[in-house]
């Protein structure tokens, strides 16, 4: 595929040769000749130094004939006037970073109206990230797709946990989450499973569901022990917010300590239940008084790598259970590895990996089939399609139950709008709802092959 | 330093030459001549050894500027070296150092040759002596990246190593199909050339080989005549044409041929190179005009001669050496000048000329005015800085190599002339000199001592100095 980056910073360098390496023709660009030069220098692409949101310099770089528009610039209003123009001069997707929160609450907005096919935020995947980390067990695998909307998770069945021994039609009656087990995997073999399945000890289940049903999942069935943690904060910065937000939601103890004033009015304000400490995390004696051995995690996210990194060995070394470190400057996560941190955070990397996975699904389908987007799962023994419902599909406004769906095909997921639904037998799929349909067959090139004949 | 990778690089490019080396067997049996038995055994003998070196196991395949850099210059040196056996071996040139210059200036598109009798050589050979110009005017490395899958990591380093011309600049995000549709190009535009000669009356062969010395802008004659044997204005204006061509950036070229005319024609390089082409030839038309019987005989031969040596072609079709003195200088001047940056020829290149001049107009507008702040401008855009520092980089050992070269090739004790106009001619990759080596004698009468030196300077000149400066230089080899 051919990509054009606007904007080579870390996260632009990144998908450059992570997508150069890929075989994709890349054409990066960027107003600063330096970095230009430097990226064309280490990657196999082309470089052109310019303004990306300048239709010459669009055009020059060929954006007629191109199919994807990363714009990565440092500046919103760049990247999104970047994707209209490239929009309109016959780029097929374009994805944008959007940071700040009063945009990026338009989101739905600038999807739809402005056909933007993503718009990412750093810092809210960050903190979603940071949250994965905290509540769910290591052992288990989260990996996001349809935009992040969409998680999938493999669990393992084992005796600790309450799923051994269960037919998945109980399922909703033992974890009270709206999820959906859409493949398992049992020795070498996969099942695409339906309610009859009764799960055993030691398969690998492949959950999907939104990111909040999955938490309370994991809380009902005891896969992450349910206690009261206690989580400190330090930094109150926008992934700060993002993270307080959910960790509350699963009733934890939050205590944010940011050094400006404004800030923690406004922190206070929007986070009542948390609770906000004016004071400077650095400093010893602080988290001495803040009781930072009686956390369960520490959470460092101010603007400074080196201060996270410090802070963090800080809180260890005082006694705190758990410390993870926002690094955003990539050449120190590996030297972090060695440290006595637990996990590190980078929002950039995680920008980059989500681009990353939506570029490769796109490449990866067939150009003439109907499907939208196609990722492969369980190490690409299954595939999951996204579909978009036309007013041809056969089987709209019809109940899911009553529909004749092909043996081992399943609807993992419809997305209506922002609203992400986990099928169940009353369910419908409407007109302009996208399908994701979950298969082993490779068969299956139109919404309508999933339904016998 | 990865020592191991460039070995085995080297291998694939001794496979790469025994493969190339099948062409002229393809001819000897076409001719059912017995050099072929020679060239057949020498590709069988490369490809082998080629293949065992790339079976050295490599630990790691990366590729930093100074491997593409030493790769470079050690595949042109390995190239001429074995290139030069054929010859050798069949004896059709006795002396191994004679066979050596011949290749060397035959893979660097020089078109110097040291024969005597260029007609009493069997087809095989006069096949692989011009076919060498063709392989070596777009490069061997070009050819291996757009070709053959090879190291991982930026091959963009070879490139800039191989392609002549103060910037590089890709085609499109690959390096490897920016390779290929130089190729493609090269070759279109060389097969365009054959049918046109074809047509002309030009026997196929004779056209074959015409039309590869003039892609590669090489030069070699197959006659002891050079083009003059054909006596013919047709043929004269269709090698005019396409050694013009050729001495063009070829990115240009590419441009064209998309429909992008108005980029093209607005390049300054190329509007320089037209304009230099016609102030010449109008003067040395006018200087020579009384040499020959009508003004239009005189701008044909003025015309061809001046397309001939800026573009470091160096084909012949009136004895320059017989011109006034006048005309003569300007010739060895253009020989200086050179083609445009990215095409086939050799020189200094039209570009780098014009940023000397441009800097040079600077530099006085900052002694009047010390404060100004002047910014260079090349095609509408600003020039870089570290371009330009190159540039004069290049200017200050193109020098040194041509004094010091100068001095040993003095030591065969031959007229200034010559000598001057030698070194001047291979360090340039432009082909026949003045007086001794002019269009109408060759290189025959000079010491080995001063081949080797020349053939120093047409690796020099074709790889633009760094390639070949940066093998001898300890801080490259140290670890």
């Amino acid at each position: 595929m051919k990509i054009l980056i606007v904007g080579l910073g870390k996260v632009g360098q990144l998908l450059c040769a992570y997508l150069s390496a890929e075989g994709h023709d890349i054409v990066g660009i960027d107003p600063i000749e330096q970095k230009v030069d430097e990226v064309v220098e280490r990657n196999d692409i082309f470089g052109i130094c310019g303004n990306g949101a300048n239709c010459d310099v669009l055009r020059e770089a060929g954006v007629e004939d191109a199919d994807v528009l990363l714009a990565v610039t440092s500046s919103d209003e760049l990247n999104i006037l970047s994707g209209l123009i490239a929009k309109r001069l016959g780029v097929r997707y374009t994805i944008a970073r959007v940071r700040n929160p009063d945009y990026y609450t338009q989101l739905r907005f600038l999807r739809e109206e402005l056909g933007f096919n993503m718009i990412l935020n750093p810092e809210a995947e960050a903190a979603n990230e940071i949250v994965r980390s905290i509540l769910f067990p290591s052992a288990m695998k989260v990996n996001t797709f349809a935009r992040g909307r969409v998680e999938i998770a493999e669990v393992k069945v084992t005796k600790n946990n309450r799923l051994a021994g269960i037919q998945l039609s109980d399922l909703y009656q033992i974890s009270r989450s709206n999820i959906l087990i859409c493949a398992i995997k049992r020795g070498e073999q996969v099942y695409i499973p339906n309610g009859q399945f009764i799960l055993e000890q030691g398969d690998h289940a492949y959950l999907t569901g939104s990111h909040k049903e999955l938490v309370s999942f994991c809380a009902y069935t005891h896969l992450s022990k349910k206690q009261k943690k206690k989580v400190m904060i330090i930094g109150g910065s926008k992934i700060a917010y993002f993270l307080a937000k959910q960790l509350l939601d699963q009733k934890y103890s939050v205590k944010i300590i940011e050094q400006n004033e404004t800030r923690c009015i406004e922190l206070a304000q929007r986070l009542p239940q948390a609770s906000i400490i004016h004071a400077n995390g650095s400093d010893e004696s602080v988290l001495e008084d803040e009781r930072v051995d009686e956390m369960d995690v520490v959470v460092t996210l101010t603007g400074i790598d080196e201060e996270n990194m410090i802070v963090s060995l800080l809180c260890k070394n005082m006694n705190a259970k758990k410390a993870i470190a926002k690094v955003n400057n990539l050449r120190f996560t590996d030297m972090v590895d060695h440290m006595d941190i637990d996990g590190v955070i980078s929002p950039k990397r995680i920008a980059a990996n989500q681009i990353l996975a939506y570029v490769r699904a796109k490449s990866n389908k067939d150009e003439d089939s109907a499907v939208r987007t196609l990722y492969k799962l369980v190490n690409e023994h299954v595939e999951a399609l996204e579909f978009m419902a036309t007013d041809n599909f056969r089987g709209k406004k019809t109940s899911l139950a009553l529909l004749p769906v092909k043996k081992d095909i399943l609807v993992a997921a419809i997305l209506r709008g922002r609203q992400v639904i986990v099928p169940k037998g009353n369910d419908q799929i409407l007109s302009g709802d996208r399908v994701i349909v979950v298969t082993q067959r490779k068969t299956i090139r139109d919404l309508n092959d999933i339904l016998e004949d | 330093m990865n020592r191991r990778m460039i070995i085995a690089m080297l291998g694939k490019m001794l496979c790469l030459e025994g493969l190339l080396l099948l062409f002229p067997v393809l001819i000897a049996l076409l001719y059912q001549e017995r050099e072929g038995v020679v060239y057949a055994g020498c590709a069988l003998g490369l490809s082998l050894f080629g293949w065992v070196l790339n079976r050295i196991p490599m630990k790691h395949t990366r590729m930093y500027a100074r491997e593409g850099f030493l790769i470079v210059a050690l595949s042109w040196i390995t190239f001429s070296v074995f290139g030069a056996l054929p010859f050798w071996f069949s004896g059709e040139i006795p002396s191994y150092v004679d066979a050596f210059f011949e290749i060397v200036s035959g893979f660097t598109t020089t078109g110097s040759s040291i024969l005597t009798d260029v007609e009493a050589l069997s087809h095989t050979a006069l096949f692989w002596r011009s076919f060498s110009h063709w392989v070596g005017g777009m490069g061997i490395l070009v050819l291996m990246v757009a070709f053959l899958r090879n190291a991982k990591g930026n091959t963009l380093h070879i490139l800039k190593a191989e392609m002549p011309g103060p910037v590089v600049g890709k085609l499109v995000s690959k390096v490897n199909v920016t390779a290929r549709i130089l190729y493609y190009l090269y070759l279109f535009l060389t097969c365009l050339e054959v049918l046109l000669l074809v047509l002309g009356g030009m026997p196929l062969f004779d056209s074959l080989l015409n039309a590869f010395a003039t892609a590669g802008t090489g030069g070699f004659a197959i006659k002891n005549a050079s083009i003059a044997y054909y006596q013919s204005a047709y043929l004269e204006g269709v090698i005019t044409v396409f050694m013009f061509l050729f001495g063009i950036n070829f990115n240009l070229i590419y441009f064209f041929l998309l429909g992008k005319f108005k980029a093209a024609l607005q390049s300054q390089e190329l509007r320089w190179y037209a304009g230099i082409v016609l102030g010449a030839t109008v003067l040395i038309t006018f200087n020579i005009l009384d040499l020959y019987s009508s003004l239009w005989e005189a701008l044909r031969y003025a015309l061809f001669q001046v397309v001939s040596i800026i573009t470091t072609t160096g084909f012949v079709t009136a004895d320059y050496g017989l011109w006034p003195l006048f005309s003569q200088t300007i010739l060895i001047m253009l020989m200086f000048i050179g083609a445009c940056a990215g095409s086939t020829g050799g020189g200094i290149k039209v570009s780098r000329i014009l940023l000397y001049l441009k800097s040079a107009r600077r530099n006085i507008r900052r002694q009047l005015h010390p404060n100004t702040v002047v910014s260079m401008n090349m095609d509408g855009r600003p020039v870089n800085n570290g371009v330009m520092q190159a540039a004069y980089a290049y200017l200050v050992f193109y020098l040194i190599i041509f004094a010091g070269s100068l001095l040993i090739v003095t030591l065969d004790n031959m007229d200034f002339t010559s000598s001057f106009s030698a070194v001047a001619t291979t360090l340039n990759n432009v082909g026949p000199a003045l007086h001794v080596a002019g269009p109408v004698g060759n290189f025959s009468s000079f010491s080995d001592l001063s081949k080797i030196v020349m053939s120093f300077d047409m690796l020099a000149g074709r790889l633009e100095i760094f390639p070949l400066i940066l093998l001898f230089s300890y801080s490259t080899w140290k670890k």
